[in-house]
Protein backbone atom coordinates (compact mmCIF):
# COMPACT_ATOMS: atom_id res chain seq x y z
CA UNK A 1 0.00 0.00 0.00
CA UNK A 2 1.65 2.98 1.10
CA UNK A 3 4.91 1.15 1.25
CA UNK A 4 7.53 2.84 -0.78
CA UNK A 5 7.30 1.05 -3.67
CA UNK A 6 10.77 0.52 -5.55
CA UNK A 7 11.16 3.05 -7.83
CA UNK A 8 11.59 1.34 -11.52
CA UNK A 9 13.06 3.65 -14.41
CA UNK A 10 12.24 7.15 -14.85
CA UNK A 11 9.11 7.20 -12.55
CA UNK A 12 7.29 5.88 -9.63
CA UNK A 13 4.41 3.49 -9.83
CA UNK A 14 2.15 5.15 -12.13
CA UNK A 15 -1.34 4.00 -11.48
CA UNK A 16 -3.15 5.61 -15.42
CA UNK A 17 0.16 4.47 -16.86
CA UNK A 18 -0.06 0.91 -15.30
CA UNK A 19 -4.20 1.05 -16.23
CA UNK A 20 -3.67 1.30 -19.92
CA UNK A 21 -0.18 -0.87 -20.01
CA UNK A 22 -2.29 -3.71 -18.23
CA UNK A 23 -5.23 -3.44 -21.18
CA UNK A 24 -2.39 -3.75 -23.76
CA UNK A 25 -1.33 -6.54 -22.34
CA UNK A 26 -4.59 -8.14 -21.70
CA UNK A 27 -5.40 -8.05 -25.53
CA UNK A 28 -1.85 -9.52 -26.46
CA UNK A 29 -2.49 -12.52 -24.69
CA UNK A 30 -4.03 -15.06 -27.06
CA UNK A 31 -0.62 -13.95 -29.48
CA UNK A 32 1.58 -14.49 -26.89
CA UNK A 33 -0.07 -17.96 -25.91
CA UNK A 34 0.33 -18.55 -30.10
CA UNK A 35 3.78 -17.87 -30.41
CA UNK A 36 4.68 -19.80 -27.39
CA UNK A 37 2.64 -22.87 -28.56
CA UNK A 38 4.85 -22.44 -32.16
CA UNK A 39 8.24 -22.56 -29.83
CA UNK A 40 7.56 -25.42 -27.59
CA UNK A 41 5.29 -27.42 -29.75
CA UNK A 42 3.44 -28.11 -26.43
CA UNK A 43 0.31 -26.91 -25.15
CA UNK A 44 0.92 -26.77 -21.26
CA UNK A 45 4.76 -25.79 -21.73
CA UNK A 46 3.64 -23.14 -24.00
CA UNK A 47 1.03 -21.54 -21.04
CA UNK A 48 3.82 -21.94 -18.63
CA UNK A 49 6.16 -20.07 -20.99
CA UNK A 50 3.49 -17.26 -21.81
CA UNK A 51 2.83 -16.46 -18.28
CA UNK A 52 6.25 -16.02 -17.62
CA UNK A 53 6.56 -13.54 -20.73
CA UNK A 54 3.63 -11.46 -19.69
CA UNK A 55 4.74 -11.50 -16.12
CA UNK A 56 8.21 -10.71 -16.98
CA UNK A 57 6.72 -7.64 -19.20
CA UNK A 58 4.35 -6.52 -16.38
CA UNK A 59 7.60 -6.16 -14.03
CA UNK A 60 9.29 -4.32 -16.96
CA UNK A 61 6.52 -2.00 -17.68
CA UNK A 62 8.94 0.75 -16.81
CA UNK A 63 10.70 0.57 -19.11
CA UNK A 64 8.19 0.50 -21.97
CA UNK A 65 7.67 3.80 -23.87
CA UNK A 66 3.85 3.54 -24.18
CA UNK A 67 2.33 4.08 -28.09
CA UNK A 68 5.34 2.08 -29.50
CA UNK A 69 4.80 -1.61 -30.37
CA UNK A 70 3.76 -3.44 -27.64
CA UNK A 71 3.74 -6.90 -29.38
CA UNK A 72 6.61 -7.04 -30.58
CA UNK A 73 8.32 -5.95 -27.29
CA UNK A 74 5.96 -9.16 -25.38
CA UNK A 75 7.17 -11.39 -28.13
CA UNK A 76 10.60 -10.96 -27.82
CA UNK A 77 10.48 -11.27 -24.35
CA UNK A 78 9.16 -14.29 -24.30
CA UNK A 79 11.50 -15.41 -27.33
CA UNK A 80 14.53 -14.56 -25.15
CA UNK A 81 12.74 -16.54 -22.13
CA UNK A 82 12.17 -19.73 -24.42
CA UNK A 83 15.69 -19.54 -25.61
CA UNK A 84 17.36 -18.80 -21.85
CA UNK A 85 15.63 -21.63 -20.36
CA UNK A 86 16.32 -24.17 -23.28
CA UNK A 87 19.97 -23.36 -23.28
CA UNK A 88 20.60 -24.56 -19.58
CA UNK A 89 19.58 -27.62 -20.70
CA UNK A 90 19.64 -28.85 -24.04
CA UNK A 91 21.10 -27.65 -27.30
CA UNK A 92 19.38 -26.45 -30.61
CA UNK A 93 19.58 -29.50 -32.46
CA UNK A 94 18.41 -31.87 -29.35
CA UNK A 95 15.21 -29.54 -28.89
CA UNK A 96 13.77 -29.66 -32.14
CA UNK A 97 14.05 -33.23 -32.26
CA UNK A 98 12.79 -33.49 -29.03
CA UNK A 99 9.86 -31.24 -30.28
CA UNK A 100 9.32 -33.58 -33.04
CA UNK A 101 9.11 -36.04 -30.97
CA UNK A 102 6.66 -34.63 -29.18
CA UNK A 103 4.41 -33.72 -31.56
CA UNK A 104 4.39 -37.30 -33.70
CA UNK A 105 3.83 -38.57 -30.14
CA UNK A 106 0.68 -36.48 -30.25
CA UNK A 107 -0.36 -37.53 -33.40
CA UNK A 108 -0.39 -41.15 -32.68
CA UNK A 109 -2.20 -41.03 -29.80
CA UNK A 110 -5.78 -40.98 -29.76
CA UNK A 111 -6.98 -39.17 -27.03
CA UNK A 112 -5.69 -36.10 -29.11
CA UNK A 113 -8.39 -33.96 -29.32
CA UNK A 114 -7.63 -32.51 -32.79
CA UNK A 115 -4.84 -34.32 -35.22
CA UNK A 116 -2.04 -32.13 -36.08
CA UNK A 117 -2.27 -32.01 -39.68
CA UNK A 118 1.20 -31.86 -41.79
CA UNK A 119 1.96 -28.50 -41.58
CA UNK A 120 2.44 -28.80 -37.48
CA UNK A 121 4.54 -31.85 -38.49
CA UNK A 122 6.84 -29.88 -41.01
CA UNK A 123 7.29 -27.00 -39.44
CA UNK A 124 8.79 -29.37 -37.34
CA UNK A 125 11.61 -30.66 -39.43
CA UNK A 126 12.79 -26.88 -40.33
CA UNK A 127 15.86 -25.34 -38.09
CA UNK A 128 13.77 -23.31 -35.32
CA UNK A 129 15.51 -19.71 -36.59
CA UNK A 130 13.73 -20.43 -39.60
CA UNK A 131 10.39 -21.90 -38.06
CA UNK A 132 10.08 -18.74 -36.13
CA UNK A 133 10.26 -16.51 -38.90
CA UNK A 134 8.17 -17.97 -41.15
CA UNK A 135 5.84 -17.79 -38.63
CA UNK A 136 6.54 -14.27 -37.25
CA UNK A 137 6.32 -13.03 -40.82
CA UNK A 138 3.89 -15.73 -42.32
CA UNK A 139 1.27 -15.71 -39.44
CA UNK A 140 1.81 -13.48 -36.60
CA UNK A 141 1.47 -10.44 -39.14
CA UNK A 142 4.82 -8.74 -38.37
CA UNK A 143 6.89 -6.97 -41.04
CA UNK A 144 10.27 -8.14 -41.83
CA UNK A 145 11.56 -5.37 -39.90
CA UNK A 146 9.67 -6.13 -37.05
CA UNK A 147 10.40 -9.90 -37.14
CA UNK A 148 14.52 -8.78 -36.93
CA UNK A 149 14.09 -6.92 -33.94
CA UNK A 150 12.39 -9.70 -32.02
CA UNK A 151 15.10 -12.15 -33.50
CA UNK A 152 17.86 -9.38 -32.88
CA UNK A 153 18.88 -9.93 -35.78
CA UNK A 154 19.61 -8.40 -39.65
CA UNK A 155 16.69 -7.85 -41.73
CA UNK A 156 17.93 -9.86 -44.58
CA UNK A 157 18.50 -12.16 -42.42
CA UNK A 158 14.99 -12.56 -41.48
CA UNK A 159 14.10 -12.19 -45.42
CA UNK A 160 16.29 -15.00 -46.56
CA UNK A 161 15.21 -16.84 -43.39
CA UNK A 162 11.53 -16.91 -44.22
CA UNK A 163 12.67 -17.72 -48.14
CA UNK A 164 14.10 -20.93 -46.95
CA UNK A 165 11.75 -22.01 -44.68
CA UNK A 166 8.92 -21.56 -47.26
CA UNK A 167 10.89 -23.22 -50.00
CA UNK A 168 11.71 -26.46 -47.17
CA UNK A 169 7.98 -26.00 -46.08
CA UNK A 170 7.02 -27.13 -49.45
CA UNK A 171 9.60 -29.79 -49.96
CA UNK A 172 8.69 -31.36 -46.91
CA UNK A 173 5.24 -31.43 -47.89
CA UNK A 174 5.71 -32.02 -51.40
CA UNK A 175 8.21 -35.66 -50.54
CA UNK A 176 5.24 -36.11 -47.56
CA UNK A 177 8.21 -36.42 -45.53
CA UNK A 178 6.16 -35.80 -42.26
CA UNK A 179 5.45 -39.25 -42.74
CA UNK A 180 3.34 -40.02 -39.66
CA UNK A 181 4.31 -43.74 -39.33
CA UNK A 182 7.70 -42.74 -38.04
CA UNK A 183 9.01 -44.24 -41.12
CA UNK A 184 11.51 -42.12 -42.78
CA UNK A 185 10.71 -40.31 -45.77
CA UNK A 186 12.37 -41.95 -47.85
CA UNK A 187 11.22 -45.00 -47.36
CA UNK A 188 7.50 -43.84 -47.96
CA UNK A 189 8.86 -42.53 -50.96
CA UNK A 190 10.89 -45.14 -51.92
CA UNK A 191 7.69 -47.38 -51.53
CA UNK A 192 4.92 -45.44 -53.83
CA UNK A 193 7.43 -45.33 -56.21
CA UNK A 194 8.47 -49.20 -56.25
CA UNK A 195 4.70 -49.72 -56.02
CA UNK A 196 3.61 -47.76 -59.32
CA UNK A 197 6.88 -49.98 -61.21
CA UNK A 198 5.54 -52.62 -60.34
CA UNK A 199 2.31 -51.56 -61.57
CA UNK A 200 3.43 -50.28 -65.01
CA UNK A 201 5.00 -53.61 -65.49
CA UNK A 202 2.06 -55.24 -65.29
CA UNK A 203 0.40 -54.08 -68.00
CA UNK B 1 6.99 -35.41 -85.27
CA UNK B 2 7.19 -35.39 -81.36
CA UNK B 3 9.11 -32.45 -80.67
CA UNK B 4 8.83 -29.64 -78.15
CA UNK B 5 8.74 -26.26 -79.28
CA UNK B 6 10.05 -23.57 -77.39
CA UNK B 7 6.89 -21.82 -76.68
CA UNK B 8 5.68 -25.60 -74.76
CA UNK B 9 8.56 -25.34 -72.53
CA UNK B 10 7.76 -21.99 -71.81
CA UNK B 11 4.19 -22.15 -70.68
CA UNK B 12 5.48 -25.19 -68.88
CA UNK B 13 7.71 -23.39 -66.69
CA UNK B 14 4.81 -20.99 -66.54
CA UNK B 15 2.34 -23.22 -65.45
CA UNK B 16 5.37 -24.56 -62.74
CA UNK B 17 5.50 -21.13 -61.37
CA UNK B 18 2.20 -20.47 -61.27
CA UNK B 19 1.61 -23.79 -59.19
CA UNK B 20 4.54 -23.28 -57.12
CA UNK B 21 3.02 -19.75 -56.29
CA UNK B 22 -0.21 -21.04 -55.06
CA UNK B 23 0.46 -24.11 -52.87
CA UNK B 24 2.87 -21.38 -51.27
CA UNK B 25 -0.31 -19.34 -51.00
CA UNK B 26 -2.13 -22.66 -49.85
CA UNK B 27 0.43 -23.08 -46.91
CA UNK B 28 0.12 -19.39 -46.05
CA UNK B 29 -3.12 -19.91 -45.56
CA UNK B 30 -2.70 -22.89 -43.37
CA UNK B 31 -0.24 -21.34 -41.32
CA UNK B 32 -1.79 -18.62 -40.59
CA UNK B 33 -5.40 -20.76 -39.64
CA UNK B 34 -2.69 -22.91 -37.29
CA UNK B 35 -1.90 -19.68 -34.87
CA UNK B 36 -5.26 -18.08 -35.32
CA UNK B 37 -6.57 -21.27 -34.16
CA UNK B 38 -4.59 -20.60 -30.63
CA UNK B 39 -5.38 -16.97 -30.95
CA UNK B 40 -9.24 -17.50 -30.99
CA UNK B 41 -9.13 -20.05 -28.13
CA UNK B 42 -10.57 -18.24 -24.61
CA UNK B 43 -7.27 -17.06 -22.52
CA UNK B 44 -7.16 -19.51 -19.42
CA UNK B 45 -8.40 -17.80 -16.09
CA UNK B 46 -5.05 -18.40 -14.85
CA UNK B 47 -3.45 -15.76 -16.93
CA UNK B 48 -6.09 -13.06 -15.44
CA UNK B 49 -5.65 -14.11 -12.23
CA UNK B 50 -1.51 -14.10 -12.28
CA UNK B 51 -1.37 -10.43 -13.67
CA UNK B 52 -4.42 -9.56 -10.81
CA UNK B 53 -2.13 -10.73 -8.48
CA UNK B 54 0.72 -8.88 -9.46
CA UNK B 55 -1.29 -5.63 -9.21
CA UNK B 56 -0.01 -4.65 -6.14
CA UNK B 57 -2.73 -2.24 -5.42
CA UNK B 58 -1.66 0.78 -5.54
CA UNK B 59 -4.73 3.05 -6.14
CA UNK B 60 -7.35 0.11 -5.24
CA UNK B 61 -10.44 0.52 -7.93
Amino acid sequence: MAETEIQVGRSPVDPPRDRVFKTELVTLIPHLRAFARTLTGDPTAADDLAQDAMMKAWDARASFQLGTNMKAWTFMILRNQFYSEKRKSWRQSQLDQEAAERTLVAVDNPEAPVALDELRLGLCMLPAEQREALILVGAGGFAYEEAAEICGCAVGTVKSRVSRARRALQAILDAGAYDRDGRSAGDAMGAILADAERLSALR
Amino acid sequence: MIEHAPMDDHRKSAAALDEARLRQQAIGVKLRQMFDEVVNEPVPDEFLDILRKADAPASGQ
